[in-house]
């Protein structure tokens, strides 16, 4: 497994554009914590993001996750072009031939994105903690490790992005292209969805078959926070609008991801199996 | 012997198209074969299916009596198909030491392996910068990290100068000289000619021939022969036993053997008889004679 992973990261860190993207990436993932803290404090309009309740415990999980979801495609490019440089550099088959298997192959793919996962979701922890025991309001040990869901959430969430990254690298074989099809693939799950509310079904049974798409499901896993602070919930009252809504992470939800997961890694070796090189 | 790999009945099927056609033969160690072909006659779809890349439709094969795995037994193969891949921004040191990796051998040969392929000078340079010939060197080197029990090259000296080639052909005869088992395709002739023991002869797919070079034609050779005297020479031929079909082209005599004969008795049976030759040379046919007599047969 280690030999995998080797093999994996002399490919990335010697690509100077992944080495570039990889590192902003982890920038960013720590930064964006440190500058929330710290802007929003100018001019007579006294607005401290700290001060709205962003970095209470146990929410800062909740709300960080969410936003550090967002910067998931740096490492989308850097991993659909690993996947599509393999084909265009050819280099796929000369591993085959140097003795990697194809199904090695694969392995150490999803290995790699194993990790970017855990790394960026370690970061995400200790961050969140940092930050959190810095601004928090609430510092008893259990509110703090309460809500903790959401870091498996944001795992699962980026593993099974990952993978369907490497599925389409493997699909279509050029990482422009791939990526284009991410787009296409995002707004067509919204056509979809509208068609089947519109023509198939009730609105409130295409929202139910929603659930099961591949990228809607990973957006599922954390859902906005914003409608969870307190100031945005006023605002609510005000108007007369019961936003409270169900955020918790559930089982199944969970389980739809890791299936698609599942799905993506198997077709990225059922393809590469079939495949003449 | 020791059998390095055995293939058996291989066929392989690009929809309507039959790449390559119930293929059997045997690989055995310290030889050094060349499989012939026109090109499209399936020689890299072979090679492409016993290296894993191609998916083969029907078929077996075996690599070293098949008690391992194809990915093992491929980690003790070095192989080189049509043009080397490597990645493109990194250097001959950072390439070869992800394959020594793949391979899960010590990177202790890296640099013996680049001094022997001349490109250790240039073992910082990106493999992006390398000339044809210095990549095809590179793969050279590749291929040899791991000492390999057989070395296969698919068209190695395609599309290089004539100093690449020589270069190429030296590196292969150096390497065979030490006894690696050697499995070379390629469609020049003379370059299997100068290096290989045995052939294995495809077209079409199809397997023409396969066994040492020397017994490709059941054939003993001929003689060139010039003398004053031709007709006489002629019609002294003709009447024994021994050879086949007499030309003559241009004042030279072709006589060719049906039956082993040495220059020497020759000379004395036709000096005894009162002609006395000006030329005499025995010769065998050469590989593009015999591949051409071959496949023009079927």
């Amino acid at each position: 497994m280690l030999r995998l992973l080797q093999i994996e990261f002399i490919k990335l860190w010697n690509n100077r554009a992944s080495k570039v993207l990889i590192i902003s990436y982890f920038v960013l993932l720590t930064s964006i914590a440190l500058i929330a803290a710290i802007k929003f404090d100018i001019g007579p309009v006294q607005f401290h993001l700290a001060d709205q309740g962003i970095f209470n415990f146990p929410y800062i999980w909740h709300f960080n996750t969410y936003v550090t979801a967002l910067f998931k495609l740096f490492l989308a490019i850097v991993i659909v072009s690993m996947m599509s440089n393999e084909y265009s550099n050819k280099t796929i088959k000369q591993n085959l031939i140097d003795g990697l298997s194809k199904k090695e192959f694969i392995l150490s793919k999803v290995l790699t994105v194993i990790s970017f996962a855990l790394i960026s979701t370690i970061f995400v922890f200790v961050g969140s903690l940092i930050l959190g025991l810095v601004y928090s309001d609430y510092n008893e040990m259990s509110i703090i490790f309460s809500d903790l869901e959401f870091l498996p959430a944001f795992f699962f969430k980026l593993v099974a992005f990952f993978s369907f990254c490497l599925f389409l690298g493997m699909l279509v074989k050029r990482s422009a292209f791939a990526l284009g099809f991410l787009i296409l693939w995002t707004i067509l799950e919204q056509v979809v969805f509208g068609l089947l509310g519109w023509k198939v079904m009730s609105w409130e049974a295409a929202k139910m078959v929603k659930r099961f798409f591949p990228l809607e499901s990973m957006a599922n896993l954390i859902k906005e926070p914003a409608t969870r602070l307190s100031a945005v919930q006023n605002i609510g009252q005000q108007i007369g609008e019961d936003m409270r809504f169900d955020y918790h992470v559930y089982w199944y939800e969970f389980l739809i991801v890791i299936v698609w997961t599942a799905i993506f890694i198997y077709l990225s070796y059922a393809i590469l199996k079939k495949r003449d090189l | 012997m020791e059998t390095i790999l055995n293939v058996s009945h291989l066929t392989k099927k690009f929809g309507y198209l039959t790449a390559v056609k119930d293929l059997s033969f045997t690989i055995e160690k310290g030889n050094v074969y060349g499989i012939l072909g026109p090109n499209g006659s399936g020689k890299s779809t072979t090679l492409g299916i016993i290296l894993n890349v191609v998916n083969r439709t029907s078929g077996e094969f075996s690599w070293f009596d098949g008690t391992t795995s194809t990915h093992e037994a491929l980690k003790k193969v070095g192989a080189i198909i049509e043009r080397p891949n490597f990645y493109p921004y990194m250097n001959a040191i950072q390439n070869l030491r992800l394959v020594c990796k793949i391979k899960d051998v010590p990177e202790t040969k890296i640099q013996e392996k680049l001094e022997l392929v001349g490109l250790w000078d240039r073992r910082n340079s990106k493999f992006k910068t390398y000339s044809l010939g210095m990549k095809q060197r590179m793969a050279i080197a590749s291929a040899l990290l791991n000492d390999p029990e057989i070395l296969i090259l698919d068209e190695p000296t395609n599309g290089l100068d004539p100093q690449g080639i020589h270069q190429i052909r030296e590196i292969i005869k150096k390497i065979a000289s030490q006894g690696t088992t050697i499995l070379l395709a390629s469609h020049l002739l003379d370059e299997v000619e100068k290096v290989c023991s045995h052939v294995i002869i495809l077209r079409k797919g199809e397997n023409l021939y396969s066994g040492p070079v020397d017994s490709m034609l059941a054939s003993h050779g001929f003689f060139e022969l010039r003398s004053n005297d031709l007709d006489q020479l002629q019609k002294l031929l003709e009447k024994s036993a021994s050879f086949g079909k007499i030309e003559n082209f241009n004042g030279t005599l072709t006589a060719y053997l049906k039956e082993e004969m040495d220059a020497e008795s020759l000379n004395q049976m036709l000096f005894d008889k009162g002609i006395v030759l000006s030329h005499l040379v025995k010769r065998k046919e050469s590989l593009e004679e015999q591949f051409l007599t071959l496949t023009k047969n079927q």
